[in-house]
Formats: C-alpha cells, structure tokens, sequence
C-alpha cells in the first residue's frame, strides 16, 4: 500500500536536507542553530497518528463563539432572570452594577474614557463585540466554576451584564440563540491591526548614533524610589 | 495634554492609577542576599571547616536534585496585592541572580487565569477539529511518537514592564522585566498535526484553547502555525512543568506569551478569527486617541542590564567591574547590543556570548573599570532586522502611556558611588 512508501520517502527526503543542511558552511558552525527564518523544514508527514474524533466528543469540547454567531448554543434569557443569576453568582467579585467589587475586574461604566489620562476599560466602554462576553462567561465563570451554567441561565446573565452597560436597555428583553449575532458594542470600529511596522518603520535606523549623542549630561527626572510607598490595601490599582 | 505633560507630571496618584504597579521598597529588600563577608574563621584556612571532614548526603538521597540551600533567596516572586487572587496573577523570573542564555525550569515565570491544570498524562486528548479533512484526536503518546525538534525560545508577557509606561517604579528588573524566560523546548511542529488532519482550502485561523479552569484561548493566523509554531512537551529536557502547561504547550516563537496556550486540549480551523476575551479586553494595545491596535502579536527587540540592578548592587566602591544582561527579539536573532554608562551619550559594543538562537533570549557582557563615580547604565539591542531597541519617550510619542502592553523601552539603572542601584528614568 501507498502509505509505508510515502512515509519511507518522506524519511529519505528529510534526511537528505538535514545531511545538506550540515554540509553547508554557515549550518555546519552550530547545528543547534535553525534556519534563519525559523521555519521546521520537511519533516515525514502521514504519519497515522491519532485518531478520528467523534462528532459527541468534539460537541462536549467547542465551546468557542464568534462574532458571527458561530458556536453559539441554543438557550434563551431575559434581563430580569438574568439579574437573578448575576446577584447569586457574579456581584460578590463584580459589584451589584459591574463597579467592581475589591480589585476584580469592572464590568461596567467608563464610557468616554478611553482618550483620556485614566481609561476604564469596559464591557460597554472597550470590548469590541458581544460574543467575546458569552464566550468568555461560560468559558471561564463564574470563577472556580467555570462551564458550569446552563445555556438559559448563560444568555440571561449576559443579558443583565448588557443590560449594565446600557446595549439592552429593556430589563423583559430576551436574548437567545436567534437574536443575539445582531448585538454590536460602540467601540468595534475603534481596534484596528498592528501598524508597527508603518507607525514605527523610524525604529529601523541604519546608524544608531554611537557617540556624543546629546549635548548636555544625561539628568534623572524620575526615581521609582519616589514611589517606594506600598498602597494600602483598598488603594490598590484595578487589575489588568 | 501632551505626551510630554504626561510623562513628567508625575504626581504620585498618576503612577498608582497606572495599572500594575507596587511598592519598590519592599520588593527591593526582597531581592539580594549578600554572598560574601568576613565569613566563619572556622571554616577558613588555615582551618579545616567541617564539610572537609565529615561524610556528607551519600547518591540518590537528593532523588532531584535542588539548588544548594545556601541559594533559597533565588526563587519566583509575585506582588501579593496586585492582582485580585494568586489563580489569576504572575510571579516573575530572578532575572537578576541567573546567567547565560538559560532559565531553570523552576524559575521560569507564571502566568495564570484559573490556576495550574493538574492533568493527567493518561488523560490528556488534544483534539484537532473545524476545517480539516479529518477531525482527530491524539493521546500524549501520539505526540511523543511524532517527528520532533529541539528549539529555544524566549516566553514573554506582553505586559513585561507594562508598569514603566508612567514612568520608573519598580527597583528590580525581576519585577520590571522578569515576565519572560527561555528555554530549549522538544516538540512537534504544530504543521505536522495540521498535515495529519489535511487543511481545507479556507483554513485562515486556528483557535488554540487550555484545559485550564480559564479555558484560555486564542486565535493564532495559518500562517504563522505552518512555520515555526511547536506543540512542546518538554523544557530543557525534562517533561514541562505543570506550571508551565504539563504535559502539552503550545510554542508561538517571537510572539506574546498570551498565545503560548498551556495545557492545550483543543485546536480548531476557521476562516476567521475569534475575538475572544483575550485578544479583545486584553491584549490590544490603547493608544492616545482612544482607539487601539489589535493583533499585536509580535514581541520587539528589547534588553536588559541584569548585573548590577537594583536587587543585585555592587558590593564594592571600586574596580573591574563585569556589566551582564539579556537581549532578544521576537523578529530574528539579536545582531549587537550597545551598552552606554552616562545615559546614552557614549554607547560601546557589548560582548554577545554563548549561542545566538533565533527568538531567543542572547546574553551580553561589557567589561569595564569602574571608578567609583555614579552611572547611569543602559543597554540597547539591534536585531538582524535593524530594529533599533527605542527610548521610552520616543515609544511614548507613538503609543502615549495607556497601552500596558509591549513596553520595550531602553531601561536606565542609576549605579550610585555607594555602589547601590536604582531605576530611574532620564532625560
């Protein structure tokens, strides 16, 4: 059968390019050394390893959601039964209204912050989409339960935390598995891809500058052992 | 207000509002312990000290073996009151007491959303699904049967030095650049599971997703998971720690540890990304006007002085002195590393020792006669790119302050007559 000569193949090949990568002069210096692009290289592929996962085990695994609505259980749930499971389980750490609770994280609040020399990043302030918010709750929460809601109780616990944040602003609305990819959240269009290499290119400098680089001796204008003060506890910062 | 109002209105309520942040003074004099001193005349010659007499632990009473007890102070610190609860929170890598390109696999940094997953090896499934020919499922010793590799790599948090953005506040680079380590990994690289299972023509992104109690996830471009992405399962040759993602990890070289997804158990194919809660709330990058960068995947070329820094003063007033610190990139090798003693005047070549892997932490040394007077030391890394390690104002006048994450900015330790260091910013 085709297998065992593909795979006896696929051998002779990689140990080809590892017997030409040795005869190299640059290689030869240190075979610990990859290439320079830090690709694998041809390694035997086909290997009949693994095997098929059923479509019951995959189920009880993909839990992941997507903008689109991709992954989204089936369930239903209102603002006011919301607000039932997010007393019981989620305002110890968040806060009866999303303020927060001791340092665990806001969950409301901070709009028009964003700009400013103190932004609160919020579900309604920041996030970019509603389907980061269920994921993530049955993912992750209630913390130390994590995947431990049921779908109803799943969509009306993120329907009082919208809700919180003024996106669903009717406490009968019902969100569910139907209506729920047509939520958006203000600040989707403010994220935008890595420009670093545009907004940044000036950090590429052919001549570092190597000598008499400024015209006055360096000054400190800033100690951190100004700071060497420990918060007390309640004035410690939010976490990130 | 001016990127410039900002970086030097430095009232001390700014800096507490910054984020993570914590008292320097306690940290500091929880760092360095002396080694050296006048020490037990008993146990110096012409005397015979005691361990030169009597027998001592015979083979295999040390089954693993620890470092000796005279080194208990080189451990994993975390900043107790920083984060909400030790589940969800960071230690940070003794940066300051290792040398050469390697971290120990027991001082390696941590970084947890629900805590360490204590899996089972006979239960570990790691399942491979979405667009693929054939969904599968792999055992642990299915990994361990496939073709492997060996390659160092360093593991950095995007929010390493995240607390500097306002300005100087941590005096230790444990605490200011200790959320990295690097290690030689064995795995298999994630394209060889990826050829298993056959991609269809419209696989654009994987999600990579933890069995931890945060069900950590991220989405990673195809891209980059048909290059160099591993799926590891050892460190420095022993099996990964359960800290550190036991049995399986993922390795994403050169990019932010956040997509380095511990104790992965799943991987799906899509056509687009996620947007889950880590590469949304957290992860992106905020800039001034209030928008933010996302994907920033990419980790820039950035150094440290670890010897002397403010844990680790000089013991001495005077005399050769040897300047030792780490470089990296996540785009390549590093090529050089400058080393300035008055603040970034005058820069010398550093000595780059031991082996240069590719996005992987590359130690420097610079020799020099110290004189007693006071310095202000810096080092700056080039990598084979010609990325130049920027100032932390000229990464300002492009980001601004409230970005937490990719602070590469050139740090300054401030080497008093005294001999004791401390960090401070320069202008």
């Amino acid at each position: 059968m085709s297998r065992s000569v593909e795979l006896f193949g696929a051998g002779l090949l990689a140990a080809a390019l590892v017997l030409g990568a040795g005869m190299t002069g640059g290689q030869a210096q240190n075979a610990a050394t990859p290439p320079a692009t830090g690709s694998v290289g041809a390694l035997p592929t086909n290997l009949g390893l693994g095997r098929e996962a059923t479509p019951e085990e995959i189920a009880g695994w993909a839990i992941s959601v997507r903008p689109d609505g991709q992954g989204l259980p089936e369930g239903r749930g209102t603002v006011l039964e919301g607000e039932d499971v997010y007393v019981a389980q989620c305002a110890v750490c968040h806060g009866d209204f999303g303020e927060s609770a001791g340092r665990w994280p806001m969950l409301a609040g901070g709009d028009g912050t964003l700009a400013s020399h103190d932004p609160v990043k919020t579900v309604g302030s920041y996030w970019p989409y509603a389907s980061t918010l269920i994921d993530y709750i049955y993912r992750a929460m209630p913390y130390g339960n994590a995947q431990s809601l049921s779908p109803d109780e799943l969509y009306a616990v993120t329907a009082y935390v919208l809700y919180l944040n003024d996106v669903i602003t009717d406490e009968d609305f019902e969100l569910n598995s139907e209506n729920f990819a047509s939520i958006r959240l203000d600040n989707e269009d403010a994220f935008y891809p890595d420009d670093r290499e545009v907004a940044e290119a000036h950090f590429w400098k052919q001549e570092p500058c190597m000598s008499d680089c400024a015209g006055n001796p360096a000054e400190i204008r800033n100690r951190a052992r100004a700071l060497d003060v420990t918060p007390e506890a309640g004035q410690a910062p939010r976490v990130e | 207000m001016s990127n410039e109002d900002k970086n030097t209105g430095t009232s001390r309520r700014a800096f507490l509002r910054g984020g993570l942040i914590a008292g320097g003074a306690a940290l500091a004099g929880g760092g360095a312990v002396a080694q050296t001193g006048p020490g037990n005349p008993e146990n110096l010659p012409p005397n015979v000290p005691d361990w030169s007499r009597y027998l001592g632990d015979g083979v295999a009473v040390r089954e693993y073996g620890k470092p000796s007890q005279y080194e208990s102070h080189v451990i994993r610190r975390d900043v107790e009151w920083l984060t909400a609860s030790r589940e969800s929170s960071v230690s940070f890598t003794p940066l300051h007491e290792l040398d050469g390109p390697i971290t120990p696999n027991g001082l390696c940094f941590e970084r947890h959303h629900g805590g360490i997953a204590e899996v089972d090896p006979g239960d570990y499934r790691l399942i491979l699904h979405g667009l693929v020919d054939k969904p599968l499922v792999f055992t642990l010793d299915d990994i361990k049967r496939m073709p492997r590799v060996n390659r160092a790599h360093f593991c950095e948090c995007a929010a390493n030095s995240g607390m500097e953005w306002r300005g100087a506040q941590l005096n230790g680079c444990q605490f200011t650049h200790g959320m990295i380590h690097s290690v030689m990994y064995t795995g298999v690289p994630l394209r060889v599971l990826l050829e298993e299972a056959g991609l269809k023509p419209n696989a654009k992104w994987l999600l990579m997703e933890g069995a931890d109690a945060a069900g950590m996830t991220r989405s990673l471009p195809i891209e980059k998971a048909l290059d160099d992405v591993l799926v590891a399962y050892r460190m420095n040759g022993e099996m990964l720690r359960p800290e550190n993602g036991y049995p399986v990890r993922i390795v994403v070289p050169g990019w932010e540890a956040n997509m380095w997804v511990k104790w992965v158990r799943r991987i799906e194919v899509g056509d687009e990304p996620w947007y889950h809660r880590e590469e949304t709330s957290k992860y992106t990058d905020l800039l001034e006007d209030g928008r933010a960068r996302k994907f920033t995947f990419i980790m820039d070329a950035k150094s440290v002085i670890t010897n002397p820094s403010p844990q680790a003063p000089l013991n001495y007033k005077r005399g050769f002195t040897v300047l030792s610190g780490l470089a990296w990139s996540g785009r390549g090798k590093i090529k050089e590393v400058h080393v300035t003693l008055d603040g970034g005047r005058n820069w010398r070549q550093a000595r780059l020792d031991g082996p240069v892997w590719d996005k992987a932490l590359t130690r420097f040394y610079f020799e020099f006669d110290w004189d007693g007077s006071p310095l202000l030391l810096q080092s700056r890394a080039v990598d084979e790119t010609g990325y130049v390690q920027p100032t932390k104002d000229e990464l300002r006048a492009v980001r601004g302050v409230n970005s937490i994450y990719h602070n590469n900015g050139i740090q300054t330790w401030h080497v008093m007559a005294s001999g004791e260091v401390e960090n401070v910013e320069i202008s």
